[in-house]
């Protein structure tokens, strides 16, 4: 049996009594340490999946485990929130204080932790988001990305166990988003932190351990992101969409070519194709420029 | 004649203070009835600040906006005509629903024209089937629907004023593949059923460089590049440079060329690559 740091057990939930499940008996297990990517379509069900991990919204059917203890025991509960911290989409709603710094030291400061130990915590998730120099600066003045990068220190200053994030970059330009990723990346080294990435960006997911698809409530596909990019159809019929380079080789793969659909990196995906073509240099095309 | 013109259009922030900020920097372009033009650039280049000129929402410092060749702010009663003709859908536009139900929201725009009700009650259809909304929910609250469908009920309320020019910002943001998918489509399908204009402001390189007949980027305020999606990717170091990326396509096509396979400038669109390359196959038949 794995080591799983949060559980579900035949976990349903809808908002209100007539409305549908939207959550409809989900049983995961989420292994200590690793990067678990949650996509899912519009209306899914993953941002409310990952509302349970850590009780902000509680079963109607069935239980969340967070280290073996129930989310819906109110005696659990402040344990259950040190353990898992979570990071929303907009980060102009979870920014409270007129400094970064501040702002990264308002939950421990809530936690009651002693002030040398916070100032310690707060330098040091300032520096693991790649943040530290601005810690004098208004928020307000951050870009989207940096913005997002003190909202995910402020939760590694209560120095959860696990991290989940619900669609951390949607608000964000290209380079917010990658800013963001590289710090969601370094969370992992050294440290072991377990990262629930909820995202449907597809590109986002390449690096993860291990890629859940939700639909309908629920789990339509689980397995490594190599495992489930190359199911291309089945990704359309959810809604989804291959990353562009699974898309690129699968419709080379149409034309006749028979390249692996499991290289998901530009690199590996350049990898395949060139040597199928066994790099036919010197030939050349028009420069066509309708596409 | 082009439908919109800006010529040396400048927007400074908070003039004479210590907080003065030059937004927009002396961009001129030009919009013909028809076209797609694109529009991108990173967070804070200024993108918002300017689209929000072409419809009079901000009075530039210097320069002057024409749309069908007159001056938007030579006079007031011209410039409530031109916030009918050129529709602004702003980013998460669903937040700004209102009304109590679904037609009265879509028909907000097309009241405030003073148009009467049997006018009103048809561009509130047209308008809600451009966009895939069925009739049967115009009597819902707007608030009870799904994100994607509220963003169509949104775009609907600016498509029934049947704008000459449509200004999108970030229209697809938070939507999933399939949603975004269907967004573009009932854009594209608006521009070519009405001859309308449309700005798309995006951040998706992928999207366009699939869809834009022309692209804009803007950095620092000014206007950096412009051309054809193809004369814009081009620049792939100097778009890094800026803050932005360039397409899947365009990165796969590079990393190919430094593996030795022999590719032409301008790749740009995942479609165009696979063409390309099954005509590099050798000893294969056509594909």
């Amino acid at each position: 049996m794995t080591d799983a740091i949060i559980k579900t057990e035949n976990l349903r939930f809808a908002y209100d009594a007539e409305s549908r499940n939207v959550l409809d008996g989900i049983d995961l297990e989420i292994a200590r340490g690793s990067f678990v990517a949650i996509l899912g379509h519009n209306g899914s069900g993953k941002s409310t999946l990952a509302k349970t991990f850590n009780g902000i919204l509680l079963p109607t059917e069935g239980r969340v485990l967070v280290n073996g203890s129930d989310t819906a025991d109110p005696e659990k509960l402040i344990d259950v929130r040190r353990t898992v911290g979570m990071v929303f989409q907009n980060p102009d709603n979870q920014i409270v204080a007129s400094v970064v710094e501040d702002d990264v030291a308002f939950a421990p400061e809530n936690l009651g932790v002693a002030p040398a130990e916070i100032r310690a915590r707060v330098d040091n998730a300032l520096r693991r988001v790649g943040m530290y120099d601005f810690r004098l600066h208004a928020p307000h003045l951050l870009s989207g990305g940096q913005k997002q990068r003190v909202a995910i220190a402020g939760v590694l200053a209560m120095e959860p166990e696990c991290i989940v994030m619900d669609e951390p970059t949607a608000m964000l330009d290209p380079i917010g988003r990658r800013e963001v990723l590289e710090a969601v990346r370094s969370l992992r080294r050294g440290r072991g932190m377990t990262v629930v990435l909820i995202t449907h960006h597809m590109e986002e997911c390449v690096y993860a351990d291990r890629l859940i698809v939700m639909s309908e409530g629920k789990i339509a596909m689980d397995g490594t992101p190599k495992e489930v990019f190359p199911r291309v159809e089945e990704l359309l019929s959810l809604g989804l969409a291959a990353p562009e380079t699974v898309a690129l080789l699968h419709s080379l793969n149409a034309r006749g070519f028979a390249l692996p659909l499991d290289a998901l990196s530009v690199n590996e995906c350049a990898d395949v194709i060139a040597k199928a073509l066994g790099r036919r240099e010197g030939s050349s095309l028009p420069g066509g420029k309708i596409q | 004649m082009p439908i919109l013109r800006a010529e040396h259009l400048t927007y400074i922030y908070s003039q004479g203070t210590p907080f003065q900020k030059t937004a927009v920097n002396d961009i001129s372009l030009e919009i013909e009835a028809g076209e797609l033009l694109g529009v991108i650039g990173h967070t804070g280049s200024g993108k918002s600040t300017f689209i929000q000129h072409l419809n009079g929402l901000l009075k530039p410092s210097a320069g002057t906006v024409y749309f069908e060749g007159r001056d938007i702010h030579a006079d007031k009663a011209l410039l409530r005509q031109l916030r009918f003709q050129v529709g602004l859908v702003f980013q998460y536009p669903e937040y700004q629903l209102f009304e109590e139900t679904v037609f009265a929201d879509i028909a907000f725009g097309p009241r405030n024209m003073g148009l009467d009700e049997a006018e009103v009650r048809e561009r509130v259809s047209e308008a809600a089937a451009f966009v895939g909304l069925d009739g049967k929910i115009f009597d819902t609250s707007p608030l009870e629907h799904s994100g994607g469908q509220k963003r169509r009920i949104a775009l609907a309320g600016v498509i029934a004023m049947r704008p000459r020019l449509l200004i999108l910002d970030e229209p697809t943001a938070g939507l999933d593949p399939a949603g975004r998918e269907s967004i573009l489509g009932n854009i594209l399908d608006y521009r070519d059923r009405s001859g309308a204009a449309v700005l798309l402001v995006s951040h998706s390189m992928d999207d366009v460089a699939r869809l834009a007949d022309r692209l804009v980027v803007l950095n620092r305020g000014r206007l950096a590049l412009s051309g054809t999606p193809a004369e814009v990717f081009d620049h792939a170091a100097e778009l890094r440079e800026m803050g932005l990326t360039v397409p899947a396509a365009t990165e796969i096509a590079l990393a190919l060329k430094e593996r030795g396979v022999a590719l032409p400038e301008s790749v740009y669109t995942t479609k165009y690559l696979a063409k390309l390359l099954c005509a590099l196959r050798e000893g294969e038949g056509p594909c």
